[in-house]
């Protein structure tokens, strides 16, 4: 194992002023961004107008709540650059989400943004140990996705020397971590898993190669993932959280205790907010994120509903930053199910299933609701060396599946064993639930 | 002593259980018996070949994942209090059978009982002992193929 020199460096003294410093400064900078907002982007214009909310209103973080919220599909109908806030010769770059069909998401940057951007992006890199003399191999890709270029100009801004090797072509990611020995890796953190398994099949040890820290998001993974890659790599590897629409990475990322990502709060505002009521939750409940751009020119953003479900802790860190944090994402409020009132998320039956051993990591939810109950039937595969003749065996192992994902979700369902290579593979996003309920 | 029994693991569905058999049918392999034990959910198929080594070969280029079993084949009377001696012999030794299914040969007055213990060994000397006929696969083709 490598040891890991860590000294507790903050990036930027506004991570550390008192809360109640802070709050007033996000106040400020509320009441400039919605007026901001309301003077020159149409679409916030008539949402405010329609409930019937004026600048003037927002008198106190509080008052946020009044304003109207905005969605995706806000963002799909004012496509390319209709929710951007400066003319046009201001602009410096355009990112987008990676939509997986139809349009992209656009959003927009002015230089101040970039540089807001990277800075943040240093924060949470300087938290989880990149110093100045560190090579750094950001394996992310570099175009409309913000996770390549929002992490290159935050690397850069700390001063460590950048190897932009991009996503794709693990033979010579390998190749050049070999040869550049860089200390830290930046990719997606399936990615990483994914260079650590091709290394091993080409005779290298991952856990011998040079890496000391690796940051990783883009994607949603578990603290048994993080376990995995740490013991893998043998590095220490940290969660950072983003989305274009909001900035990209550099919301929040977490400092070197692991234990939650702190929130960048004098730039967003983030509620946590019950997906069906939409009001806030109980402090350290899972609800929806909420953010609310304090100082991004190009294109500021209100109350975005970003559907990922986590929770905050408010509760001080003793690395001395003073932001509150947040969880990792365990979810999408879109993806929740609501069975006979629980709510269950697809992550959780897969987190089920990935305990019992003779299960394929595959598995199809289906929905159904024969009379006024809601049935759930989970299919799953089992593992070639696991069938018997025998029926106790086979029932036996379809109890074990039966009963941690009734440990986990806390639901009574179904469960179908099914043979090997019975689910439908997908290439892409896999479609992991099909829901038959006819719900007006 | 012990026969070789392939079995397969299928969906509950319409039509799983034809493809085996019409994989087994295109190559030529006659099957001698079968049991299907069965929830609402899925079936477990249990085959009694002769060839069981081409069977097992065939089925698996087809993508079915095959086991193989060793099971115990007993000749019983095919006249009531058959099958009552047998079990007799098995519950004094304390076996504790899996499952077992039976069948008839087309000619003469035997029956087959064919049983999947965990202790297959130990229930061939309990039975053999008692002077039941505990068939080998070579004699159970035999009467099969008579």
């Amino acid at each position: 194992m490598n040891s890991l020199p860590f000294e507790n460096r903050i990036w930027d003294p506004a991570e550390t002023i008192k809360p109640e410093e802070r709050q007033i400064i996000q106040l400020e900078l509320l009441k400039k961004v919605v007026e901001r907002v309301y003077n020159t982007v149409p679409f916030y214009k008539t949402s405010f107008d329609n409930l019937k909310v004026k600048p003037e209103d927002i008198n106190s973080l509080d008052d946020l709540r009044k304003l109207p919220f905005t969605v995706k599909e806000n963002l799909r109908q004012n496509y390319p650059l209709g929710l951007v806030a400066v003319p046009k010769d201001g602009l410096a770059r355009i990112h987008g989400s990676s939509g997986t069909t139809g349009k992209p998401v656009l959003v927009a940057y002015t230089h101040k943004d970039l540089e807001t951007w990277a800075n943040l992006c240093a924060r949470f890199l300087v938290a989880g140990g990149l110093r100045k003399e560190h090579f750094v191999q950001i394996s992310f890709g570099y175009g409309l996705f913000t996770g390549g270029f929002g992490l290159h100009y935050g690397v850069e801004k700390v001063g460590a020397t950048i190897i932009p090797a991009a996503s794709g072509n693990t033979a010579r990611q390998i190749l050049l971590i070999q040869d550049l020995k860089p200390d830290v890796l930046i990719c997606t953190p399936s990615y990483a898993l994914n260079i650590a398994e091709q290394a091993k099949q080409t005779g290298i040890e991952p856990k011998d190669l040079s890496l000391k820290y690796g940051h990783f998001g883009g994607e949603m993974w578990t603290e048994d993932m993080r376990k995995e890659i740490e013991e893998q790599l043998g590095i220490k590897a940290f969660n950072n959280y983003g989305l274009s629409e909001v900035i990209g990475p550099g919301v929040s990322g977490e400092c070197y205790l692991q234990n939650g990502m702190h929130i960048q709060e004098d730039h967003f505002i983030l509620e946590c907010l019950n997906p069906s009521t939409l009001e806030p939750v109980k402090e350290g409940e899972y609800g929806e994120l909420v953010f609310t751009s304090l100082t991004k020119e190009a294109f500021p953003i209100i109350r975005y509903r970003t559907r990922d479900l986590a929770y905050i802790d408010d509760s001080p860190c003793p690395c001395g930053r003073t932001t509150k944090r947040m969880s990792r994402v365990k979810g999408r409020s879109d993806d929740m199910l609501i069975i006979r009132g629980v709510n269950v998320f697809p992550s959780q039956i897969e987190e089920a299933i990935l305990q019992v051993s003779g299960i394929a990591p595959h598995y199809l939810i289906e929905v159904t609701r024969p009379g006024v109950l809601d049935e759930i039937f989970v299919k799953v595969e089992i593992q070639p060396g696991y069938i018997s003749d025998k029926m106790s065996e086979m029932q036996s192992l379809r109890d074990r599946v039966l009963r941690k994902i009734n440990e986990i979700t806390g639901l009574h369902v179904n469960v179908e064993l099914l043979p090997p290579n019975t689910l439908e593979r997908s290439t892409g996003k896999a479609c992991r639930v099909i829901d038959h309920r006819k719900i007006s | 002593m012990k026969i070789q029994q392939i079995s397969m693991f299928l969906e509950n569905k319409p039509g799983r259980i034809s493809e085996p058999c019409k994989i087994l049918a295109a190559n030529n392999i006659n099957i001698l018996t079968l049991s299907l034990a069965d929830t609402q959910q899925f079936g477990i198929l249990r085959l009694i070949i002769q060839d069981w080594q081409k069977a097992k070969e065939v089925l698996e280029r087809e993508g079915f994942i095959v086991n193989i079993t060793e099971v115990v084949a007993t000749e019983v009377e095919d006249k009531p209090g058959g099958l009552a001696k047998i079990l007799e012999i098995i519950e004094k030794e304390g076996l504790n059978i899996e499952y077992m299914y039976a069948f008839t040969f087309r000619s003469g007055d035997k029956a087959v009982i064919v049983f999947r213990f965990d202790q297959p060994d130990l229930a061939i000397k309990a039975l053999q002992s008692k002077g039941i006929n505990v068939l080998d696969s070579v004699q159970l083709y035999d009467k099969a193929n008579q």
